[in-house]
């Protein structure tokens, strides 16, 4: 594709410019009709069922806020203090959860309320009607999409955080007397996580000289080859550390997938329930053969 | 030299001290293999902790000085396996499978107590 030419002198084409007059007559329209405008679009997002999780003053309170803020975007064309509260109000509402469609509709009734009230307004001048909207639409899908966008980045901001404290919080390792550790595994078991699982594992077995350890997977709702490999790949670095694994809790149903997807696990040494383990655990720390150093049997 | 043997009573133990050449590991076989008969010892102890990376021709080598020892009498344990090392070991997919693995040396002198005296084992009782 080749690059258009251009004479030396061109610019490129700029946006034009809205005049500064047509912007100054929109916001001040709409600070006029604060009240009104206000209210009509509270009353639309009500109708549409958003923010149900919000009382009806909730939205009265926040609609004003968005309004005034949003009028001033118009007016300065600075979205930074509208981004701001969008954050902050992100930060309210996300943890009662509100939805990305939901925030994305209101912002979006705002642009209708808006519109239709400068078509009610200049209906009857066509051309100052379209010199108004050239001004208002770049300035308003600019603020829809920076509320759109401070909504999800918060959100996904939520979502890490929550995914950190979630894989701090699930893989712990305890110790149940001398030697023997059980691991808990909850959720999801995906390679990232078996791997850091395996890790953790493994430095608690050095720590606490551990010859046993119980893996539970109970709380592991679906087991699948890859998941099955996992745990067959934990067993296995364990007991080059020294230490006898013994998975429990695996349910009747998960106990027949892994036989139809034919997973070997012939190395591993599996019982029911996590009360079995700990009395296998016992049994193989009971049956260790005390030191050597113990008077021999007379002959 | 980078692999220290020390006597232990009827044991020995092996204690490697750097990543070894495959002639080194050969020789090491060899050395073993030859005391074993020699001193008549009953069990080896293979301290690999100072190993960075276990790669499968040090594990091949691990398993063949493993079945030497054995065909001349004398079991074999491995001991100071590291967190890292165990989890890359598993991912290779090394053939591990008649490595006796132990946590440390207190551990081996025990399994090797266990394993060279079947009249102290439990299970046998």
């Amino acid at each position: 594709m080749e690059p258009e030419e251009r004479p030396p002198d061109a610019q490129p084409p700029e946006p034009a410019e809205p005049d500064a007059s047509l912007l100054h007559e929109l916001v001040g329209h709409l600070r006029r009709n604060r009240g009104e405008l206000r209210e009509e679009w509270a009353r639309r997002i009500t109708d549409a069922q958003l923010l149900r999780v919000m009382t009806g003053q909730e939205i009265f309170s926040e609609v004003t806020a968005v309004y005034d803020n949003y009028v001033s975007a118009l007016e300065t064309g600075s979205v930074e203090t509208l981004q701001a509260y969008a954050r902050e109000l992100s930060e309210r509402i996300v943890p009662r959860g509100v939805e990305t469609h939901e925030v994305l509709g209101i912002v979006l009734l705002l642009r209708d309320v808006l519109a239709r009230s400068l078509f009610a307004k200049y209906q009857d001048d066509f051309d100052l009607l379209n010199r108004i909207l050239d001004a208002y639409e770049p300035a308003a899908n600019r603020i829809a999409v920076t509320v759109g966008v401070s909504f999800v980045e918060e959100r996904e901001r939520v979502i890490r955080d929550q995914q950190d404290a979630i894989r701090e919080l699930s893989t712990p390792v305890l110790q149940v007397r001398e030697r023997l550790l059980i691991l808990p595994i909850i959720g999801v078991l995906d390679p990232s996580r078996a791997r850091q699982l395996t890790e953790q594992l493994l430095g608690a077995i050095q720590r606490h000289r551990a010859r046993v350890v119980v893996i539970d997977i109970t709380g592991v709702a679906t087991v699948d080859v890859t998941v099955a490999n996992h745990l067959v790949q934990t067993v296995e670095a364990a007991r080059l550390m020294g230490a006898s694994a013994i998975i429990t809790g695996l349910s009747s149903k998960i106990a027949q997938t892994l036989v139809d997807l034919g997973v070997d696990l012939g190395m591993m040494r599996t019982v029911g329930d996590l009360q079995g383990g700990l009395e296998e655990a016992e049994r193989l720390l009971g049956h260790r053969a005390p030191p050597r150093n113990r008077p021999a049997p007379t002959q | 030299m980078s692999v220290a043997i020390l006597r232990h009573g009827d044991y020995l133990i092996a204690s490697i001290r750097a990543d070894l050449s495959d002639g080194q590991l050969l020789a090491l076989r060899e050395d073993l293999s030859r005391r074993v008969g020699d001193e008549r010892i009953r069990g080896i102890i293979i301290d690999v902790a100072a190993l960075d990376v276990i790669d499968s021709f040090v594990a091949r080598s691990l398993r063949s000085i493993v079945e030497a020892a054995a065909l001349r009498g004398a079991a074999t344990v491995i001991v100071g396996i590291q967190p890292d090392v165990a989890i890359a070991m598993v991912q290779f997919n090394l053939n591990l499978e008649s490595l006796r693995a132990v946590l440390d040396l207190d551990e081996a002198v025990a399994a090797l107590d266990r394993l060279t005296d079947p009249e102290d084992d439990p299970d046998a009782g």
